[in-house]
């Protein structure tokens, strides 16, 4: 089983409201699955329907092989994006009580908070009350009451919200980190370069359907459109522009150079290869830059809604 | 299950070391107390002080009329005159009672004065009136020439002694002793479901706005939480109850034995030798009734029905506010959800109160076998002996009732939890009930 999670043709109602309309996807084992999607898309309903907050109308979900059954959250650690902690309540007292619901002994979870929060260096924060720290502070023990019970599945819904660049990183961090060390990532977010950075595979769902899902290699060779950008050196910028009008497909390019050199959005056509258009633009000018254009999530992302829509 | 317990403690804990939750628990029975013994003190600092009455009885007839009392002393001043009496009562005495001389004995009656500073306190009147009325009614039998012995032998007391067709004595004191034992249990329940019915909303609302919840309920039922929550909050209810009744307990033990209130017929001695005797009797008589009666009192299940109405009302009502809390986003959104449950109640305390009048009526049986309002219309009945067959009846519909209304709390409670944003409507609420 590669799978550490599989969700099977799941559909949910709310009334005549459809949340998930036979949605499946495969989560592989030590990978970070990206789950995208505009909002209200059902994104949050199947991570509900994961968490077995709510059950599916239709479809099964398996965790490892195993049809999901209570006993399974354990090996799940979800960090919704409607958070928080109780405010009254202090930091050690409320990370114990979450530690156990989870099903973790008492003992246990104190010598796993421990190794936490020295991690995150908060050891003096046990005896404070939520209220007294700041939103980025509770944030950081929120994040640890997700992953202390060392769970197989862990959900991160918008985990960087809330963070400045310093934590975000930390936190991005820790979640390499995990996924290095044997744990599946579930992650959705709405900042895509977060997705660019991270991600081994995606899924879009976009109006409770899915409508994409595979590696992200893939998917962006998939989306790849032969586009080429190149920066060439030269005099007469006019008749340059039309020799390459003539030959391929031109757009302006909006990156600004450094050097004086022209950048252009270059097509190739139908059975053309790159060595042609290199071919081609080293007889007529000095290039200066060349690159394929690689279409970027947010791209895909866009793209793939409108076309749905 | 062992997460229940989990959830429990924790809600019993938070509960319990919140300070309003140690300041109210403490405070309340000390409160009381306090009250109770600011009216005894006043009470008797009220009758330490001595009034002083001056008379002058030109009638000559009266000089033996007044004796003092506690409270009461007279002074004699009718060899004075009434212009320098009245000098000197203005200056030093309570007031001044002047007698005129008169022949016959009603237009006496009609003569008599009384003077002082201030408006005279209506208990030294009537004190006083009594004590002329007392005098003249003996100098009419003198001038009747009425043996006095006959009058007495006329005079009878009538206490009517009741007694049920079962054989158990009843009596007046042993009525209002039931309506007060009724009453205040009636009360008490009624108090604790709403207090602790709030306490178990707040909770849920809290959990909801501080979003918790999401995280929560992904490691246990909403369900589990809900019953958690409810159990925990009953944990601490009947824990505050405890310790009001042991500390009221003490301290009303330790005041009533400083201010003596159980030896009533102490203070008696000064009275005049007959009254004394009556009044003996009659308050050993009283002291002994209404102690026979609180032993009659049905206690041992006062007590039991108590703890089973108590915690199936609390079940019931505190469900309805679990439902309402996960419904609502904030305290002030309750208010339109609030009044029907509170409804139930208020009728429940009217209707007892009336039903402590005639507790087997009609109407006692119906609201005290309906479910919403038999745990405070049942407990102010049991005072006055229900038939079995009636506990039974309501205690089963309570418990029917209260498994429904769980089933019907955890569904919107379920949905509930997990919506932000808008207050819903109650054809909103009915659609979650599908969901």
């Amino acid at each position: 089983m590669n799978n550490v999670l599989t969700v099977e043709n799941v559909c949910k109602n709310y009334g005549s409201y459809t949340a998930l309309n036979n949605v499946s996807i495969s989560v592989p084992k030590g990978s970070i699955f990206g789950l995208l999607g505009p909002n209200g898309a059902g994104k949050t309903s199947l991570i509900r329907i994961i968490n077995q907050i709510t059950l599916p109308d239709s479809g099964s979900v398996y965790l490892d092989g195993e049809i999901l059954q209570p006993q399974h959250i354990q090996h799940i650690g979800y960090l919704p994006e409607e958070r928080g902690l109780y405010k009254s309540m202090k930091v050690g007292e409320q990370a114990l009580y979450l530690a156990q619901l989870k099903g973790m002994s008492k003992d246990e979870a104190k010598r796993k908070l421990k190794y936490w929060f020295e991690k995150f260096e908060i050891t003096h924060w046990w005896d404070k009350k939520i209220q007294e720290l700041s939103k980025g502070m509770a944030q950081k023990v929120q994040f640890i009451v997700t992953v202390m019970h060392s769970p197989k599945l862990l959900i991160f819904d918008e985990p960087f919200s809330g963070f400045d660049p310093i934590n975000a990183n930390l936190i991005k961090d820790e979640i390499l980190n995990l996924r290095n060390e044997g744990a599946s990532i579930i992650f959705s977010t709405h900042r895509m370069e977060s997705v660019e950075e991270m991600c081994d595979y995606i899924a879009l769902i976009n109006k409770s359907n899915k409508i994409l899902d595979g590696k992200l290699k893939d998917i962006k060779q998939q989306f790849k459109s032969n586009q080429f950008e190149v920066g060439l050196l030269s005099a007469n910028k006019e008749l340059l522009l039309n020799q390459i009008e003539s030959q391929f497909t031109v757009e302006e390019s909006k990156t600004n150079s450094f050097n004086e050199d022209f950048r252009l959005l270059v097509s190739l056509k139908n059975r053309e290869t790159s060595k042609d258009l290199i071919k081609f633009l080293n007889n007529i000018a000095q290039i200066t830059h060349f690159t394929e254009v690689i279409p970027s999530v947010n791209d895909i992302f866009l793209k793939s809604v409108a076309s749905n829509n | 299950m062992g997460k229940l317990k989990l959830i429990i403690k924790r809600e019993f804990l938070a509960k319990v070391k919140n300070k309003s939750f140690i300041v109210m628990t403490v405070l309340s029975p000390l409160m009381v107390v306090g009250l109770f013994s600011l009216i005894i003190f006043l009470n008797e600092k009220n009758a330490e002080e001595i009034r002083t009455i001056a008379f002058v009885d030109e009638s000559q007839k009266f000089s033996e009329a007044f004796e003092d009392s506690n409270a009461v002393k007279y002074i004699d001043l009718t060899s004075l005159g009434i212009e320098e009496a009245r000098e000197k009562t203005k200056e030093f005495y309570y007031g001044l009672l002047v007698i005129p001389k008169s022949d016959s004995l009603n237009d006496l009656s009609k003569g008599i004065t009384f003077f002082s500073n201030d408006t005279p306190s209506l208990n030294v009147l009537s004190s006083i009136e009594s004590k002329l009325e007392k005098k003249i009614r003996n100098l009419k039998i003198a001038e009747l020439q009425i043996d006095v012995d006959k009058i007495k032998a006329i005079e009878t007391k009538v206490t009517i002694a009741a007694e049920n067709f079962s054989g158990e004595k009843s009596s007046k004191i042993g009525s209002v002793l039931r309506m007060a034992a009724g009453g205040g249990f009636g009360y008490l329940i009624f108090m604790f479901i709403i207090i602790y019915g709030t306490s178990v909303m707040r909770s849920v609302i809290e959990e909801k706005t501080s979003r918790i919840i999401e995280v929560i309920i992904s490691s246990v039922k909403p369900f589990q939480l809900m019953m958690g929550k409810i159990i925990g909050n009953a944990m601490a209810g009947i824990l505050q109850f405890i310790i009001w009744m042991v500390i009221g307990g003490i301290l009303l033990f330790a005041i009533t034995s400083y201010f003596g209130v159980g030896e009533v017929s102490t203070n008696s001695v000064q009275m005049a030798p007959e009254m004394v005797q009556q009044m003996q009797n009659s308050s050993n008589n009283d002291l002994q009734v209404v102690l026979q009666e609180i032993k009659n009192l049905p206690i041992l299940t006062m007590f039991f029905s108590f703890i089973i109405y108590f915690l199936g009302g609390y079940l019931i009502y505190s469900s309805i506010y679990a439902a309402i809390g996960a419904a609502v986003d904030s305290e002030t959104d309750t208010q339109q959800f609030m009044m029907p449950v509170l409804m139930p109640l208020v009728i429940a305390i009217y209707v007892g109160f009336s039903v402590i009048e005639n507790p087997h009526g009609p109407i006692a049986l119906g609201f005290s076998l309906f479910p919403l309002t038999s745990p405070i219309v049942m407990l102010m009945r049991i005072p006055f002996g229900v038939p079995w067959w009636q506990l039974i009846t309501s205690i089963i519909l309570l418990i029917f009732t209260f498994i429904g209304m769980v089933w019907f709390a955890a569904k919107i409670y379920r949905v509930g939890i997990l919506m932000y944003g808008k207050k819903p409507s109650y054809k909103e609420i009915y659609k979650w009930l599908k969901y």
